[in-house]
């Protein structure tokens, strides 16, 4: 028998389709595969294996009834914590919703049932999807399949750890500063930050309303197209949805022709502060982009370089206003209801002991940065810095298709390396914040090893605003360019669990 | 707790003092569903049944705008002659607390949807009617709270009480908040203007048919800003704003109490306090809120989860071109129509029966007819029975009927009112009750003159009298008649029938 939990999401499709496996046991696979690695990777928060099971039933029964399935009907997944699942715990990897179970699905909870993808459990991620390492998950960090003392990125490193492990095919991230794209490249996996608006926000808890944004994570640049598809869509539940049909991401992914291809270098991500082995790994892929017949060119966005300060006063804003709701009145914890303490100290209590400290700091940094007398000078600046942004990939997509950088500035560091350098900590995501603050797209895939260290090594694509497919067609090509080199997908070179 | 304040004799207050007003209104809109959800609006619900993710501020849930709520704000800026944004945002509104589920309100902030606009009011004054127009700052959509119901305190307050249940059926209700520019220059009559301002309002929003406007509810709240300086050269004193003012006549005398308290303060060289106060019904007092430290910083910013609202000019002017006549404007033309005085058209207003006395004598009853109905018989049983006139199971063109068969002699007063009583009872239409209860006026002469008879006959004296002149005899007669007929008979008929039969003429 096929080694299943080896399979991409589109052969464990064709296997299915085919009957040569069922639902249930492809399930099982994958759930007899976390039972054995899991408790070293600490993936996931939850895992239901009853319900699991029982989803899987219902779709090989829906198939056997002779219904008409769609592509990834019946394979598995892993959901990132952070979406609100009927009745599963959703604890966004905090104290605070230990306990809470969301009585409603969230949008791309419902389009996965709708579309038969077995979900296989909850991923961990940093606390309200807080940071770059999965460290400040209150459940304790999730570990770099690649090297259990290395972190899997952050915040969704539950998920890209999950398919690196071969837990799961696939699996939904989300993306607020590069929280996709940044696990991506440090677990060798592919990463999509949709356009915004692109996926529904229905039923994801709000980090930053204005920059999140849920997305399709796999091991090959196809399979995100599939899942890409079958999350996609307008949703009239959420106002900032995009109202118009989604491109075919998969069609995109399988072209791979890049003849006439303007791709952009930006010069501003590619220099200083990037590893010596990412930087190597990144000059070879913009080789090999020419020599596959793309028209390379380096372009320059100059506002870039305040990107992070605007982005570290527009989340934290937010995040300061979206994270009020948790005051232990409704739902989640309550500390302090003891009959001695007011409402208001019941609610400081609660937060003081459901909040962590990244979540903490992010609020207090939020809370000031709105104060009147303060608002001015840095959320309304930071806003500003956002415009220059969003025109300066405006005019580096009148020469370009495509922007390409390194995703990450380094490989994946040591778990406890960064926990006391937050400045250290958001550096991490100096490449892929610029694409948040202007709304477009991104894209993470594995361009090989760094020579220094041997871990993967991220090379983001950046596509205009709806120009997803793009994403897909670059990538798919890139993959399939190095796939030819290698002679077999990067995850092989990583070391058994 | 409330102590009773030094107060200033009002005349003498005004002597020394300018008072200056501000008005903010919230009207709740009677939309179907939130501003922000689909759930229900319906007043009354059983606590937290008229909730969902996005009202109760669940994690993840997001809101989506009611488009009839931005309609309703349209119009009412339009019929408060504001201008309308081109483009606008929702803003949010941070503080905690525990009746506001996400711990922020949606509101507007910089960028409401109308602005710059003005109310004309009639105001009541010594020297008569005077009219005064009050200056509109903004019109700006929000959504409401939900409601804390303090248990075991014995005020039902916060203050004392051992817990507090919270509902959150109302959380996420529609408001417009319709704030003024301060109000200068009403002088002595800052408290009537106050009224006649919230009245106009109410009347206003009420012929849009977007909110109950009942304050008793709580679908329209008012709050009262108010500051006094010198004289009107100064710059405005410090202000208190006085909530929980839930009715017209506490309006004017919230304003009233607040300019005697802090002429007093004022006079005495203290200082006024910026504060929130209530307003207390019973005892006609404002108390102070809790003292804030410092002021609430409620750092507003663009609520990233909506879209900008951008009317189109289109849009706005066919929902202006759709708008009712003013009521003001409408009010002088039926009195001038019907011709009858100010206090008379006073009367139907305050019985809150325009619209039913208007429908009546467009459906053909002659308006001292129609008024007399809705303003007599049927507001005395719409008060025994505790309901507004319009809740009454009777309608205009039941009145006409009524009215039409009056004049044909068919029924009279007495009999009418009987028809009425079966309208209401649910017997059917008018001459269906008329024929059930056997209402009928006996108009055929016959029977008349036979009872005639049967009453000269036992009473043999009053032919004597009325044929020496004493015609106010014939009562006695008419009287007996309408006995015998059991009041089915129309009584200036028996007594012409009565003179006939005697040759006198009246």
């Amino acid at each position: 028998m096929t080694d299943l939990i080896k399979q991409t999401a589109r052969q464990l499709s064709d296997l299915l389709r085919a009957g040569d496996v069922s639902a249930h046991e492809v399930a099982v696979a994958h759930l007899d595969r976390i039972a054995a690695v899991d408790e070293r990777v600490h993936a996931f928060l939850h895992v239901d294996r009853e319900y699991t099971l029982a989803r899987a039933d219902q779709v090989d029964a829906k198939r056997a009834s002779g219904a008409a399935m769609g592509v990834l009907a019946g394979v598995p997944l892993a959901l990132k914590d952070v979406l609100a699942m009927k009745g599963q715990p959703t604890t966004c990897g905090s104290r605070m919703l230990e306990h809470w179970r969301p009585p409603y699905n969230a949008t791309v909870v419902e389009r996965l049932h709708a579309a038969d993808v077995v979900i296989l459990g909850k991923t961990n991620m940093d606390e309200f999807a807080m940071g770059s390492s999965t460290e400040f998950s209150a459940y304790g960090p999730t570990h770099n399949p690649w090297d259990l003392d290395r972190i899997p990125g952050g915040s969704g490193g539950g998920s890209a750890a999950s398919l690196a492990a071969f837990e799961a095919p696939l699996a939904i991230g989300t993306d607020t500063g590069g929280s996709i794209r940044q696990p991506a490249a440090v677990t060798g996996t592919v990463g999509v930050k949709p356009t915004y608006g692109a996926v529904s926000r229905y039923g994801l808890v709000a980090l930053a309303s204005s920059l999140d944004q849920a997305g399709p994570c796999a091991r090959t640049v196809e399979d995100t197209a599939l899942l890409h598809m079958a999350i996609a869509g307008y949703d009239p539940k959420d106002s900032t949805s995009i109202n118009q049909p989604v491109a075919d991401m998969v069609a995109a992914a399988q072209r791979r022709d890049l003849r006439g291809m303007r791709i952009g270098l930006v010069k501003e991500l590619s220099g200083q502060g990037f590893q010596a082995g990412v930087r190597q790994r990144f000059e070879e892929a913009v080789a090999l982009y020419t020599s596959l017949g793309a028209d390379v060119v380096e372009v320059s966005c100059p506002s870039f370089d305040y990107a992070l300060a605007a982005y570290y006063l527009i989340l934290p804003s937010e995040a300061s206003s979206n994270l009020a709701k948790f005051d232990g009145m409704r739902y989640g914890l309550r500390s302090g209801d003891d009959g001695e303490h007011s409402v208001e100290q019941v609610m400081g209590l609660t937060r003081a002991a459901g909040f962590g400290p990244e979540v903490i700091r992010r609020i207090m940094i939020g809370t000031y940065a709105l104060s009147s007398g303060y608002y001015d000078a840095y959320y309304g600046s930071a806003q500003k810095v956002r415009t220059l942004i969003q025109r300066d990939f405006n005019a580096a997509f009148t020469t370009c298709d495509v922007l390409i950088s390194p995703t990450a500035p380094t490989t994946a560091f040591k778990i406890g390396e960064k926990l006391d350098d937050p400045l250290a900590m958001y550096l991490n995501d100096i490449a892929t914040i610029p694409v948040n603050l202007a709304g477009n797209c991104g894209m993470s895939l594995p361009i090989g090893l760094a020579p220094e260290d041997g871990l993967p090594v991220g090379l983001q694509i950046i596509a205009p605003i709806n120009g997803d497919d793009r994403l897909y067609q670059a990538g798919g090509a890139l993959e399939a360019a190095l796939h030819a080199q290698w002679g077999h997908h990067i995850l092989e070179e990583a070391p058994a669990l | 707790m409330s102590k009773t304040a030094l107060l200033m004799d009002f005349d003498q207050a005004l002597e020394r003092f300018d008072p200056v007003l501000g008005l903010e209104v919230h009207v709740e809109l009677s939309t179907n569903t939130k501003m922000f959800c689909s759930c229900s609006t319906t007043f009354g619900g059983e606590p937290n049944t008229q909730v969902c993710p996005v009202c109760l501020g669940l994690p993840g849930a997001l809101p989506v705008v009611n488009e009839k709520g931005v309609e309703a704000a349209i119009r009412i800026g339009l019929a408060l002659n504001c201008e309308i944004a081109e483009w606008c945002r929702f803003s949010r509104k941070n503080y905690f607390y525990p009746d506001m589920p996400k711990n922020f309100q949606t509101s507007q902030y910089d960028e409401p949807i109308a602005f710059n606009g003005y109310l004309d009011v009639a105001v009541p004054t010594d020297e008569g009617v005077m009219p005064f127009r009050v200056l509109i700052e903004r019109a700006h959509m929000e959504e409401d709270t939900g409601k804390a119901l303090h248990q075991g305190g014995a005020t039902g307050r916060i203050h004392g009480a051992d817990y507090s249940l919270l509902d959150y059926n109302r959380a996420g209700i529609p408001l417009i908040e319709i704030v003024t520019k301060p109000i200068v220059g009403a002088g002595r009559y800052a408290p009537e203007v106050a009224k006649a301002y919230v009245a106009a309002l109410r009347e206003l929003v009420k012929s849009l048919d977007v909110s109950d406007v009942r304050m008793d509810q709580g679908s329209l709240r008012c709050d009262v800003n108010l500051s006094l300086r010198p004289t009107p050269q100064d710059r405005f004193g410090t202000r208190t704003e006085t909530k929980n003012v839930n009715s017209l006549r506490s309006v004017e005398r919230a304003v009233r109490y607040e300019v005697q308290r802090q002429a007093v303060i004022l006079t005495d060289g203290g200082k006024i306090i910026q504060e929130t106060r209530h307003w207390h019904e019973d005892t006609g007092l404002t108390t102070a809120g809790r003292v804030k430290e410092e002021a609430e910083d409620y750092r507003y910013f663009p609520e990233p989860d909506l879209v900008p609202i951008a009317p189109s000019r289109e849009w706005v002017e066919q929902l202006r071109a759709s708008l009712p006549e003013n009521p003001a404007l409408r009010r002088a033309r039926l009195q001038a129509e019907w011709g009858i005085t100010d206090h008379d058209m006073a009367s139907v207003v305050n019985a809150e029966a325009l619209d039913l006395v208007e429908a009546t004598i467009a459906a053909g009853a002659d308006q001292a007819a129609a008024r007399k109905w809705w303003l007599g018989e049927l507001s005395r049983i719409a008060n025994e029975r505790g309901l507004g006139l319009e809740e009454l199971a009777i309608t205009p063109a039941h009145l006409a009927r009524i009215e039409a068969l009056i004049a044909d002699g068919a029924l009279n007063d007495k009999l009418a009112r009987s028809v009425i009583e079966g309208v209401l009872a649910g017997e059917g239409e008018v001459d269906a009750v008329i024929a059930g209860r056997g209402l009928a006026l006996v108009s055929d002469d016959g029977p008349l003159l036979a009872a005639i008879d049967a009453a000269l006959q036992a009473q043999p004296d009053v032919a004597e009298k009325i044929a020496a002149g004493k015609l106010a005899a014939a009562g006695a007669v008419v009287g007996a008649v309408m006995k015998a007929t059991r009041g089915q008979a129309d009584a200036a008929k028996v007594r012409r029938l009565l003179f006939e039969r005697l040759g006198v003429s009246e």
